[in-house]
């Protein structure tokens, strides 16, 4: 593996076939080692999805019969199972988009806000940390700490079930309580997240516009509408994203603040975990089934915007 | 030049903005009469307004309408919950009772948190969880960072699905292995039975089931790692390899005495932040068994906490478990955004 490796993959000219016969030629014994174990670890990772997908896909008995990672055979194959979950689920994901889309762009337009003002503007910089080590360190609070508090604030304090009331008498459940919480609790915990993300950007910004444009005697608000927003949008798409699937893959703050399955209201995430538990043992194809399902959009997002997110979870 | 400017700007500003009037966040897009203060206040306002600014610098006024808000907010569900929780604690608040009784406040939770096994073994599980996740997490992410950073082809896709699981909900994912350790059918059973092994009950024998799910959990997230470590080793110049190439390090010398020393912040911001998910495994261990109680030998303070609460409907003992678990993160945390302070990178 000492020898040194081919880190330019050919000029811009060369045909792909052309390209493809000198990599060969240059391949050594060390890069094929390299590439195996890559590959290894390729199917580590997929082997479970993959297995998952497959099962979702089998009847009762070609679950049994073959191996949990073979496709089913013509006779074991079934849309069925995706029938049920589709059925069971279809509901929570209405349910999971109505809070995890508005919760995700308020979230993120506050922490474009809120990253601006400890960044750009000068102060002193001894409070600015202090301020930020206080919101940063929010990012890591196990939210086992608030929950207890959390209960009681939304169930005695502010009782939105019955300051909605004007809502409920259109006619919707008043079980929609508990995602207009939601959406509430997600854009307070997802500030700090969100302005570090920001603030991250915002601290490579050149300053030599936003100096001229304060000399030339632009308020700060004037200079966030006029040159640092329109210059944030790789962030809001990074921020987005994150946020999006975080929000929609939550559970604790589901289970607290809605807390039942059989709720109208009930998010998908709520209405999987229960999926295909029963007195006689585990449907495992329907679970698989609902757990394809209920991945589907942050799946989507992901094979979007793949860079997005690995620039998110990086920061 | 630049910093000439910049100098002669800082000198005429705050007297410039004298005259300018406190808040007049006018240009073009003014809302007019809510920025006007009435006219006696002016002088002590403005002198109020010059004292907080040599204090806080000349944006501070300023710049906290964008910032104040949202800290206050956040500052009221993250900071002001947590005290209040450290308040419920104190108190013997259970059952249908609608809020706490705060006026008589002891230990006795904390008591008897020390006295109850079922708390202990969840609290030295939740300190194996975290010890051998991250470490087991970041051996497996460098190991992955290492080999991308090869100069590869196809590195993006191979990327790609190291991150994939990142991706997937704890939900989700809990279905995936929950299948794979299945004692009859899964594949966990299927590959070490091939090596002539078990079958092994993964998720039902006490010593091994929180093995187990570390595993899953390193599956998840050792992408994340990766590519943490892959922008660390980006972001060290290429002359440091050849350097050591010249010195005729072998490969493997070079990583372990060059490179691998130079990602220790890469290292110590991934480790925070998996200690952190780690705490989080609530989610899996929920989905795991689709209820409060996580299969015997797997209970973690984040699983007895809200089991505690919300199954058994003590409030205030369950609070007093969320400060312990509230301490163990701090005590991750504190440490950690001294140090990025320390090296400015707040």
């Amino acid at each position: 593996m000492s020898d040194a490796e081919p880190r330019t993959d050919g000029g811009a000219t060369t045909t792909t076939t052309a390209r493809l016969r000198r990599t060969l030629d240059q391949m050594t014994a060390g890069d094929a080692g390299l590439y195996v174990v890559l590959l290894f670890a390729a199917a580590f990772y997929l082997v479970p999805i993959e297995s998952g997908l497959v099962t979702s896909f089998k009847t009762g008995t070609a679950i049994i019969e073959t191996a949990p990672f073979a496709p089913p055979g013509p006779s074991g194959f079934t849309f069925e199972k995706w029938q049920t979950a589709i059925d069971a689920l279809l509901r929570g994901m209405g349910n999971s988009l109505l809070y995890a889309v508005p919760a995700t762009v308020i979230s993120a337009s506050v922490g474009s806000i809120t990253a601006y003002g400890l960044t750009i503007p000068t102060w002193k910089k001894s409070y600015k940390a202090l301020v930020l080590m206080l919101i940063i360190a929010g990012i890591f609070i196990p939210y086992q700490a608030v929950l207890v508090p959390l209960t009681q604030f939304w169930s005695q304090w502010v009782q939105l079930d019955q300051l909605l009331s004007f809502v409920w008498a259109l006619g919707i459940n008043n079980d929609y309580a508990g995602i207009v919480e939601l959406v509430i609790t997600h854009v307070a915990y997802g500030i700090p997240i969100c302005t570090l993300l920001f603030r991250t950007y915002y601290k490579t910004m050149s300053d030599e516009m936003i100096e001229s444009a304060r000399l030339d005697g632009a308020t700060l608000r004037r200079v966030y509408r006029r040159i640092v927003l329109p210059l944030s949008g790789p962030m809001f798409a990074v921020v987005l994203i994150y946020q999006f699937t975080q929000i929609w893959n939550d559970l604790l703050f589901t289970l607290v603040l809605v807390s039942t399955e059989s709720s109208p209201a009930a998010p998908v995430v709520l209405i999987l975990a229960g999926l295909g538990t029963s007195m006689e043992g585990q449907d495992f194809a329907l679970r698989m089934a609902g757990a394809f399902f209920a991945a589907l959009p942050t799946l989507a997002v992901y094979i979007l915007f793949g860079e997005e997110f690995a620039e998110g979870v990086a920061a | 030049m630049l910093d000439f400017y910049r100098h002669l700007y800082r000198t005429i500003r705050p007297a410039s903005e004298d005259d300018d009037e406190v808040r007049a966040d006018g240009g073009v897009v003014s809302d007019g009469p809510a920025a006007d203060p009435a006219e006696p206040d002016r002088d002590v306002t403005t002198r109020l307004k010059e004292r907080l600014d040599r204090r806080f610098g000349v944006d501070f006024i300023e710049s906290s309408v964008f910032w104040l808000p949202p800290f206050l907010l956040m500052g009221l569900f993250v900071y002001g919950a947590v005290i209040w929780n450290l308040l419920i604690s104190l108190t013997d608040y259970e059952r249908f009772e609608n809020a706490p009784d705060y006026s008589n406040l002891d230990f006795e939770m904390y008591t008897r948190a020390l006295a109850d096994s079922g708390f202990i073994d969840a609290a030295v599980n939740t300190l194996i969880l975290l010890i051998l996740f991250t470490a087991g997490t970041l051996a497996i992410g460098l190991i992955l960072a290492i080999l991308i950073d090869r100069g590869i082809r196809f590195e993006n896709t191979f990327r790609t699905i190291y991150l994939l699981p990142m991706s997937l909900s704890f939900v989700v994912t809990a279905q995936f292995w929950l299948w794979i350790y299945n004692y009859n059918n899964g594949i966990a059973n299927n590959v070490i039975g091939t090596f002539g092994f078990g079958p092994v009950s993964w998720l039902g024998n006490q010593d091994i089931v929180l093995y187990a799910i570390i595993f899953a959990l390193m599956w998840q997230f050792s992408g994340y790692a990766m590519v943490v470590y892959l922008a660390g080793l980006r972001a060290i110049p290429t002359e440091h390899y050849e350097a050591a190439k010249v010195d005729g390090a072998s490969t493997l010398k070079m990583y372990w005495r060059v490179i691998i020393p130079q990602l220790k912040g890469a290292t110590i911001s991934a480790a925070v932040v998996l200690m952190v998910f780690g705490m989080k495994a609530f989610d899996f261990l929920y989905s795991l068994v689709g209820g409060y109680r996580p299969p015997n030998g797997a209970d973690i303070l984040a699983t007895k906490m809200v089991r505690e609460a919300y199954a058994n409907l003590n409030w205030a003992y369950g609070s007093a478990i969320a400060i312990v678990l509230f301490a163990m993160a701090l005590s991750v945390i504190g440490p950690y955004l001294v140090y990025e302070y320390r090296r400015d990178n707040l």
